[in-house]
C-alpha cells in the first residue's frame, strides 16, 4: 500500500467497520464459549479507535522508508502488536461496557478472521467499486 | 459552443475516404496560421473527419484512455487513435527488446500496475499464480521487498493481456493509421489533428480530424547520445563498435561469443543493469570470455537522495552500493497513490523541480541475481568498474579507446565495444507535433523543461472554446504527477483525464456500480 495519513485512517475506519463489521455479523454465533454480539463489536469498536493511534505510529515509520511505502507483508504482521495490544486493554478492563471479556480462544479467532479477510480485502477487492482509492493515498471520501 | 458534431463520420478500415477535389495538402497558409477556420481547411481541399476525441499517438498511453474511456461508456465511433502504430504496445515490445528485456524476461514493473485492467486487481502475480497453478508469485508479493526483491511480470505476459483487452474494447475499431504532426484549434472552438496517412491508403496526403477534445500522448520526444559518442561516430563512420543500447545491437553479443573481447559500459540505470546481465548470462551459461570495464559518471558508495548528497536526510535516505543507487522502481513507490504522490501535486515551480532531483537521479532495482553476478565478476576480475568523466573516444588497438578524466589523471581503455546506457532523452521541441503545439497551439514548458500539464492533465493554454488538448506520458514529467512514464502512471493520468471529460459530460463518472460491473465484464472476458 501506499498510505497517507488521513488515507491510512480512512482506510482503516472504513474498512474495518464495513468488512470487519460483516466478518463480525458472521463469525460471532459459530465462536467458542459464545460471546455476545455486544462483546465482540465493542471490541472491533476498540480495535477501530485504538487502530487510529496505531496509524499515527505506523506513519511515522514509513517516513524512514525512502520508497514512503508501507509493504504487504507489514499490513498482516502488524496483527501481533495489535491483537496483544487490545488484549491487555481486556485484561485490564480498560475497554468501555466489556465487564468479562471472552477466552484467549474466542477472542484469537475473532482477531484473526476479521484481520485476515479486512488485509485479503485492501491487498485486492477494494480497488474493484474504487477505483480511485489507490491514487490517492487510501483515501475513501 | 462550436459546431463541432458528437457525431462521427464512418471511418471503415484504412481506406476510409472519398476524393475531394484539390491536392489535399498542407498550405503555407496554414502552416503559418495557430488557429484554424473550416474554411481554410476546405479550401485547401483537406478532408475533414468529425470524431468527438482523437487520441494522437497509438502507444500505450493512447491504449488505456481508450481502456478507460471504453469502460466510462464511450463507444468506440466516438473516439479515434490516431497513430502509425499497428498494436499499442509496439514501440515498448522493441525498446524493451533491444534493451534484453525479450518476452519471456521481466520487466522493472509492479505487480498491480496493468495497463490491460484498470483496476489492478488480479494483479499479474494473481494471474501468473492461476496460469501456472503455483502459489510462489503471491507468496513473492506478500514477502516483497523485505525477504524478496519486487517481483515483476514477463513482458510477455504484459503483451499478450494488453492483446486481450485490445480486443475486448475494440480497440483496433478505433485505429486510425498515419503520422500527427501538427494539431491547431480551430476557430470556432475545438482542433484540427492533421493526419498523413499511409501512403496509397486515401486519395488526399492529409485528412483533418475535426474534434472537441485531443489527446496526446506521443512517448519519448527520442533518445540522445552522449556528445562524446556522437562526435566518435560521426567523426570516423564507425556505428560498429559504439552503440546505444536502445538500438538493436545484437552484433556485439554475437562477437564476443566467439572470441574474447573486451566491452565499455556506461551507465548507472536500469538499462545499464540489463546489459551487464546480459553479458554475464553470455559468459555464464554460453562460455563468453568477455571483460566487462563499467564507467560510472558518479559512483554511489552508499546512502543517497537525488541531488547527490553523501549525507541525505534520514527520511529522504535511498539505499545504494558499488557505483549504484538502489530503487525498486524509477521513483519511489508511494509518487503513484501516496505521500509523495500528494506533496508533489501542492508544489509549483521551483519548489517542485527541486523534489523532482531530490527523488530522482539515475538508479536501478536492488536484484539478488544481479549481485551475485558482479560478485562473481569482482572476484574473478572480469567486471571492473571506473569512475570518471569521458572526454573522448578514439580508435586504436584494433578497437576504441576511452580516454577518462579520472581522480588518478586522465585513463586510457581500450575495448572492443561501447554500449552507451545512459538514456539521454532529447528535448520535447525534438519531436515535430510538441515543437508545433509549444510553436502554434498554446503550449508551455513546465518547471523541468517539459509540456505544462494541469493536474487533470490537461495542456496548459491550448483551450480552444469548449475544447481542451490532454497530454500523458514522458513528455508531461515535471508536472504536478511525477511517475508519468510508466504503466501506471499512464492509468492514473487516464483516470484523471476521463474524469475530467466527465465533469465535461464527455462520459459518464464510474462510479463504484460501473466499477464494479465493468470489473466482472473484464473478468469473463465480455466485449464491451
Amino acid at each position: 500500500m501506499l498510505p497517507t495519513l488521513f488515507g491510512r485512517i480512512q482506510t482503516r475506519v472504513f474498512v474495518l467497520a464495513v468488512v470487519g463489521g460483516l466478518v463480525t455479523l458472521l463469525i460471532t454465533p459459530v465462536l467458542p464459549e459464545g460471546p455476545p454480539y455486544r462483546v465482540t463489536f465493542l471490541i472491533l469498536v476498540a480495535v477501530i479507535v485504538v487502530g487510529v493511534a496505531w496509524e499515527l505510529v505506523y506513519h511515522g515509520l514509513q517516513q524512514f522508508r525512502w520508497e514512503k511505502d508501507w509493504p504487504t507483508l507489514f499490513g498482516l504482521v502488524t496483527i501481533v502488536n495489535e491483537a496483544a495490544l487490545i488484549w491487555l486493554f481486556l485484561q485490564l478492563g480498560w475497554v468501555p461496557g466489556i465487564g468479562h471479556p471472552p477466552g484467549l480462544t474466542p477472542y484469537l479467532l475473532l482477531f484473526v478472521a476479521v484481520w485476515l479477510v479486512t488485509w485479503l480485502w485492501v491487498n485486492g477487492p477494494m480497488r474493484v467499486p474504487l477505483i480511485r482509492w489507490r491514487f490517492r493515498g487510501g483515501r475513501v471520501f | 459552443m462550436g459546431s463541432v458534431s458528437e457525431e462521427t463520420v464512418p471511418v471503415p478500415g484504412r481506406a476510409y475516404l472519398l476524393g475531394q477535389p484539390g491536392e489535399g495538402d498542407v498550405t503555407p497558409e496554414l502552416l503559418s496560421t495557430d488557429i484554424w477556420t473550416d474554411a481554410m481547411v476546405q479550401q485547401a481541399g483537406i478532408p475533414i473527419v468529425d470524431v468527438p476525441l482523437v487520441t494522437i499517438g497509438g502507444g500505450i498511453g493512447s491504449f488505456v484512455l481508450c481502456d478507460y474511456l471504453r469502460i466510462a461508456g464511450v463507444p468506440t465511433h466516438a473516439v479515434r487513435v490516431l497513430s502509425a502504430l499497428d498494436n499499442p504496445w509496439q514501440t515498448y515490445e522493441y525498446l524493451t527488446r533491444v534493451s534484453q528485456i525479450p518476452r519471456r524476461e521481466r520487466l522493472r514493473s509492479d505487480s498491480a500496475s496493468r495497463p490491460d485492467n484498470i483496476w489492478g486487481f488480479p494483479s499479474y502475480a494473481f494471474s501468473e499464480a492461476i496460469a501456472t497453478r503455483s502459489f510462489a508469485p503471491l507468496w513473492h508479493v506478500l514477502v516483497e521487498p523485505i525477504f524478496a526483491d519486487y517481483w515483476t511480470p514477463r513482458a510477455g505476459q504484459v503483451f499478450a493481456a494488453m492483446e486481450r483487452e485490445a480486443r475486448r474494447i475494440r480497440y483496433h475499431d478505433m485505429l486510425a493509421k498515419g503520422l500527427v504532426r501538427v494539431v491547431r484549434r480551430r476557430h470556432d472552438g475545438g482542433y484540427f489533428s492533421l493526419l498523413t496517412p499511409p501512403e496509397g491508403a486515401t486519395s488526399t496526403k492529409r485528412i483533418a480530424f475535426r474534434s472537441l477534445y485531443v489527446h496526446v500522448a506521443v512517448g519519448y520526444p527520442g533518445l540522445k547520445f552522449l556528445p562524446d559518442l556522437q562526435r566518435y561516430r560521426t567523426q570516423y563512420n564507425d556505428y560498429h563498435r559504439v552503440v546505444n543500447a536502445y538500438e538493436p545491437h545484437e552484433h556485439v553479443y554475437d562477437q564476443l561469443l566467439s572470441r574474447p573481447g573486451v566491452v565499455v559500459v556506461r551507465g548507472g540505470g536500469i538499462v545499464a543493469s540489463r546489459v551487464l546481465q546480459r553479458l554475464m548470462d553470455d559468459r555464464q551459461h554460453k562460455g563468453a570470455q568477455t571483460s566487462i570495464l563499467h564507467v560510472f559518471r558518479t559512483f554511489i558508495t552508499g546512502p543517497n537522495d537525488g541531488t547527490g548528497s553523501q549525507q541525505p536526510h534520514v527520511f529522504m535516505r535511498r539505499k545504494g552500493g558499488d557505483g549504484w543507487a538502489y530503487q525498486g522502481f524509477n521513483y519511489p513507490k508511494s509518487v503513484w497513490g501516496g505521500q509523495l504522490k500528494e506533496r508533489m501535486r501542492k508544489l509549483e515551480g521551483t519548489d517542485r523541480a527541486d523534489l523532482y532531483k531530490r527523488i530522482g537521479g539515475t538508479n536501478t532495482p536492488y536484484r539478488r541475481l544481479w549481485q551475485a553476478q558482479m560478485t562473481q565478476g569482482r572476484r574473478e576480475g572480469w567486471y571492473q568498474t571506473i569512475t570518471g568523466k569521458v572526454l573522448e573516444l578514439v580508435p586504436g588497438d584494433g578497437g576504441v579507446v576511452t580516454k577518462i578524466s579520472t581522480s588518478r589523471g586522465t585513463l586510457e581503455r581500450p575495448a572492443d565495444f561501447v554500449i552507451d546506457c545512459t538514456g539521454l532523452e532529447a528535448d520535447i521541441a525534438e519531436h515535430r507535433l510538441l515543437a508545433d503545439l509549444l510553436e502554434h497551439g498554446g503550449a508551455g514548458r513546465n518547471p523541468v523543461g517539459r509540456l505544462d500539464v494541469e493536474r487533470s492533465f490537461e495542456l496548459r493554454g491550448a483551450r480552444s472554446g469548449y475544447g481542451a488538448v490532454y497530454a500523458s506520458g514522458a513528455a508531461t514529467l515535471g508536472g504536478y504527477f511525477p511517475g508519468v512514464d510508466t504503466f501506471l502512471g499512464l492509468q492514473i493520468a487516464a483516470q484523471e483525464i476521463v474524469d475530467d471529460l466527465a465533469r465535461r459530460r464527455f462520459c459518464s463518472h464510474i462510479g463504484p456500480w460501473r466499477s464494479t460491473l465493468q470489473w466482472l465484464k473484464w473478468l469473463r472476458g465480455t466485449a464491451i
